[in-house]
């Protein structure tokens, strides 16, 4: 890409009537620019599970995609309750997820693991009773 | 497959989506979480759900499925509709329980993805 | 139709509850929303699903369904295979996907 760019959106926690809109801009933009269909997929897939996990883990957050020269980073910043044990949240299969989250089809613990898979490089911060940090980032 | 023998197969109703002859199905995957869907890497799979929604939508519209069988009589919204049109992606009712409906579509030669 | 024929005819693993390996099986239902199982499943049904956690054993039994398979080369969890065993509910495993595993089952089963 000869021109860096710079987008954000917001995410509320608990609304998932909204839930995966910025994932869909995230996509139309990359569409537009012409990248190849396997970053696409790969991209908009591990940012879906982010902005979803912030609608149903968190209470409210923001998304931060950066085109650069030869790479997509996408940061998801949260306040919520955070993550305690990051490791055992990343175990497929692992989720806390309320009932009214698993009855919206979400909640089988593959979100995080599907991220790692998606992206080149996946760095999770958090802190418990402030919020998280997701950032994805994306070779082209 | 094309979408025109899956409705007919389900006797389903198509609520939107084109009937284009030339696009057609070979593999089908039935699930209602999110998630277990967006581990697929496939092109062109059917999506055989339960869960009607706003982010069934959105997760076809992530990993690039065109068509979408609601099975256990799930109405789509209009909403859902909207969503839909915007990624060209296909809706179908159907009044089956998902295990029958995968069973007809198996029947049919419908492969599964793994 | 047996729960043990169908373990033998669709080679499913058999993690928990051999007890209920006799149990008469009435067919299928497919479905990962507790909630809908529990509107809409009925007695004696095997119930394909990729959930794992503890809950979908107080389903199964609350509803007397026949067995789980569990799909996609999923385990149950611990809790969720100690109370298969108490409830004498199989759980099954199988590395197919839901859509297959439901498409031969459909076959074997031959109905609803
Ligand atoms: N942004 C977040 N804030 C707080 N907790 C989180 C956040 N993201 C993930 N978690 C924790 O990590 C767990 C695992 O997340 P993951 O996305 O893998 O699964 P899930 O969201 O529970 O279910 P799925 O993604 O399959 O729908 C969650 O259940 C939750 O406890
Ligand atoms: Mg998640």
């Amino acid at each position: 890409m000869d021109q860096e760019l710079h987008y954000e959106y917001n995410v509320e926690g608990g609304d998932f009537s909204r839930a995966g809109y910025a994932s869909s801009q995230i996509k139309k933009i990359l569409k537009r620019l012409n990248i190849d269909a396997g970053v696409i997929k790969r991209t908009v897939v591990a940012c879906y599970e982010a902005e979803v996990n912030i609608v149903a883990h968190a209470y409210s957050g923001a998304v931060y995609f950066d085109i650069e020269s030869n790479r997509l980073k996408i940061v998801f910043r949260d306040e919520g309750p955070g993550i305690e044990d990051i490791e055992m949240a990343m175990t497929e299969g692992f989720s806390t997820a309320s009932e009214e989250v698993r009855e919206m089809g979400f909640g089988a613990g593959m979100g995080l693991s599907n991220m790692k898979k998606n992206a080149d490089q996946l760095n999770i911060e958090s802190e418990v009773g402030r919020g998280t940090r997701v950032e994805i980032i994306i070779n082209t | 497959m094309k979408v025109s023998d899956i409705v007919r197969i389900l006797d389903g109703r198509l609520v939107c989506g084109d009937n284009r002859s030339d696009y057609t199905i070979d593999v089908a995957f039935a699930s209602d979480l999110m998630s277990d869907v967006l581990t697929l890497v496939n092109d062109n799979v059917l999506l055989i759900t339960g869960l009607a929604n706003l982010q069934t939508i959105r997760t076809a519209e992530m990993s690039d499925i065109n068509c979408i069988v609601f099975a256990r009589n799930k109405k789509v919204s209009q909403e859902m509709v909207s969503l839909a049109e915007e990624s060209g992606i296909s809706l179908i009712e159907c009044r089956y329980s998902v295990f029958r409906t995968c069973g007809l579509l198996y029947q049919a030669g419908v492969k599964p993805v793994y | 139709m047996k729960v043990s024929e169908i373990v033998k005819a669709l080679d499913l693993k058999v993690f928990s509850g051999s007890r209920g390996l006799e149990a008469e099986v009435s067919g299928g239902y497919v479905s990962d929303l507790l909630s809908d199982v529990m509107g809409n499943a009925e007695a004696s049904q095997v119930w394909v699903t990729l959930q794992t956690h503890k809950n979908v054993m107080a389903v199964a039994s609350l509803k007397d369904l026949a067995a789980v398979i569990l799909v996609s080369g999923h385990r149950p969890d611990e809790n969720t295979a100690a109370q298969s065993e108490e409830e004498g509910i199989p759980i099954l495993g199988t590395g197919l996907s839901a859509f297959q595993v439901s498409g031969k089952l459909y076959e074997l089963i031959g109905k609803k």
